[in-house]
């Protein structure tokens, strides 16, 4: 579904603050495969998934999602394929319009922007279908303005407007980090449920290790910008966390450090 | 205050309204400071002087000063999405740039007289009473020009300009090019602005270079006003308070000056409305914090 080819990004090339962000990284990812990332603060991860977006441009590589070359093409134009959730619950979201339009305006992404009515009735049904399937009453409230939702309710909008209409591609960066642990479990359930139905491949970066083993697919560990592990199969089902935690000491010569981790 | 200062206050008060409604547009709904808005609202006004005193159509030279003020509006979003300036610095260049250009419309002159040409207040003369005609008139514009912004916020295309305001990332992960977004609301903001400009003209029967100074602050006042007195929900009301606190602004000009303040000190009070409105919004939220605090200890 996605390959990319020996993508590279520095920032502040060419001076002394030059860093190396993503150093030659290539990976293919299946359609279907739900890949989880992990490194250390700064490993790049963030980075790597950017680049995807288009938030930020390569400075070499290639990016071909489904048979199409996106590596130059602006941001909003691969947003058509590629979905998004944040970190930061405020940003995937018009927190002043209400739950119906932000839902409208993402439903948008698969025809032109147009004079006709914002929202249908029939769409209003298909909304409000979709939001019971979230289980957070948010059903009950499409007229309510987002800027009233909880930090989980929004990451469950958010992640219900990412892939209302099936996107190729579906990038999570940390999009539990900012919840406590019983609503960032609800929102991963969610996300597991919604990326099994629509068979989505998907990136999902995260610092809790055990998340990043149970949920998905597929374990990609980066390490200054490179991969420097890739787990699939057999071999990352019978891991555990401490073992994985021992590989990568073992791949990187350092200790796997971030400021979020979570071992339970 | 006498009736005919009233009902002058209450026109002009509906008039600058569609002024005050494109500067909704780019500080409300897009979120952008735009300050083009002193050289717009002169365009309008100089394009239509220089039509109507050539034997234009009024009204045909309200929508070409419309016109005229959505490209005012496209040049500073370019300036602010294609090279990087920002939006602040991108409107004041155009406004300086247009000082020329307005001049270079009315050919040089810094004032078009417009005695005894035909007006866009001219629709009901005759037909109703004298003195309600003009008035007539602008209710009508505002009314027709609130309608459509109406209708438009709620399209599709009204929604992605109002997220674009509200949190561009989004509006660009849902694929939407956040940049067009800009461009339409800048260009549709001048150009309501550049309309009021040429209804301006039209009501005092002349076109001034110099009119346009500091009708961002007019405008902006306006808009707060309205929604510290008439509040911002539904969009209905969010967009007939605009009005009327465009017309409440003006009521407070005309009982100043009746009340004897010379008309030199209309930019100082506009200036000290738009403080103390602004000002207002703050002072409120934070009582409205405290008051939430108190009862937590
Ligand atoms: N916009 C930027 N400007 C300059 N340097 C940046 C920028 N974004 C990232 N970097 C640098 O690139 C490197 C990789 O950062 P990135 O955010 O991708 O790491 P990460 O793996 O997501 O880390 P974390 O786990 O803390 O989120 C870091 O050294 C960072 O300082
Ligand atoms: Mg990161």
């Amino acid at each position: 579904m996605i390959t990319i080819e020996h993508l590279s990004k520095r920032f502040h090339a060419g001076t002394a603050d030059e860093k190396v962000a993503v150093d030659d990284v290539s990976l293919h990812l299946e359609q279907g495969e739900f890949v989880t990332v992990i490194g250390s603060n700064g490993a790049g991860k963030s980075t790597l998934l950017n680049c995807i977006a288009g938030v930020c441009e390569a400075d070499a590589g290639r990016i071909i999602l489904d048979g199409t070359d996106i590596t130059g093409m602006p941001e909003y134009r691969r947003s058509r394929w590629i979905g998004r959730v944040f970190q930061d619950p405020h940003m995937g979201t018009a927190y002043d319009m209400t739950i119906e339009e932000n839902l409208a305006i993402a439903y948008s992404k698969n025809k032109p922007l147009s004079l006709s009515r914002g929202i249908r009735r029939q769409e209003r049904e298909f909304f409000r279908e979709r939001l019971a399937v979230l289980g957070l009453g948010l059903e009950d409230r499409l007229q309510d303005k987002v800027g009233l939702l909880s930090g989980g309710q929004r990451q469950a909008l958010t992640l219900l407007m990412a892939t209302i209409v099936r996107p190729k591609l579906l990038l999570l960066d940390e999009h539990t980090a900012a919840l406590d642990p019983v609503t960032a479990a609800k929102v991963l359930q969610l996300t597991t449920e919604i990326v099994a139905e629509s068979k989505l491949s998907t990136f999902m970066v995260t610092h809790n290790l055990q998340d990043a083993l149970t949920a998905g697919t597929r374990t990609i560990m980066m390490d200054r910008g490179r991969i420097i592990l890739d787990l699939k199969g057999p071999q990352r089902e019978s891991m555990s966390v401490e073992e994985l935690i021992a590989l990568f000491a073992e791949k990187s010569g350092t200790k796997l450090r971030t400021d979020r981790m979570l071992l339970q | 205050m006498s009736v005919a200062a009233l009902l002058g206050a209450l026109e002009l008060g509906l008039i600058y309204a569609v002024m005050a409604l494109g500067v909704f547009i780019s500080f409300r709904t897009l979120n952008t400071p735009d300050l083009t808005v002193d050289g717009s609202f002169v365009l309008g006004a100089a394009v239509a002087a220089v039509l109507i005193s050539e034997g234009g159509n009024p009204y045909l030279a309200m929508l070409a000063a419309f016109a005229a003020g959505l490209l005012a509006g496209c040049v500073t979003a370019l300036l602010n999405t294609r090279l990087g300036i920002q939006p602040l610095l991108a409107g004041i260049l155009v406004m300086l740039a247009l000082y020329s250009v307005n001049l270079r419309v009315m050919d040089g002159r810094a004032n078009i007289p417009l005695i005894d040409k035909p007006s866009l207040y001219r629709l009901f003369s005759g037909v109703l009473p004298e003195g309600t005609d003009t008035l007539a008139c602008a209710f009508l514009v505002i009314v027709l020009i609130v309608f459509l912004l109406y209708l438009f916020l709620q399209t599709r295309l009204g929604f992605a300009l109002r997220a674009t305001g509200d949190n561009e990332v989004m509006v660009r992960a849902c694929g939407i090019d956040s940049n067009k977004m800009k461009l339409l609301g800048l260009a549709l903001s001048n150009g309501l602005v550049a309309a009021s400009g040429s209804m301006i003209a039209q009501y005092q029967s002349y076109a001034d270079v110099g009119m346009g100074l500091g009708m961002v602050v007019i405008g902006l006042a306006s808009v707060i006003i309205g929604e510290v007195v008439f509040g911002t929900r539904p969009l209905w009301r969010r967009l007939a308070a605009v009005v009327l606190g465009s017309v409440l602004y003006r009521v407070v000009i005309a009982v100043a000056l009746d009340l004897g303040m010379p008309a030199t000190d209309l930019k100082l009070i506009s200036a000290v409305i738009v403080t103390v409105a602004l000002s207002a919004g703050g002072v409120r939220k934070m009582l409205a914090r405290q008051a939430q605090r108190l009862p937590g200890k």
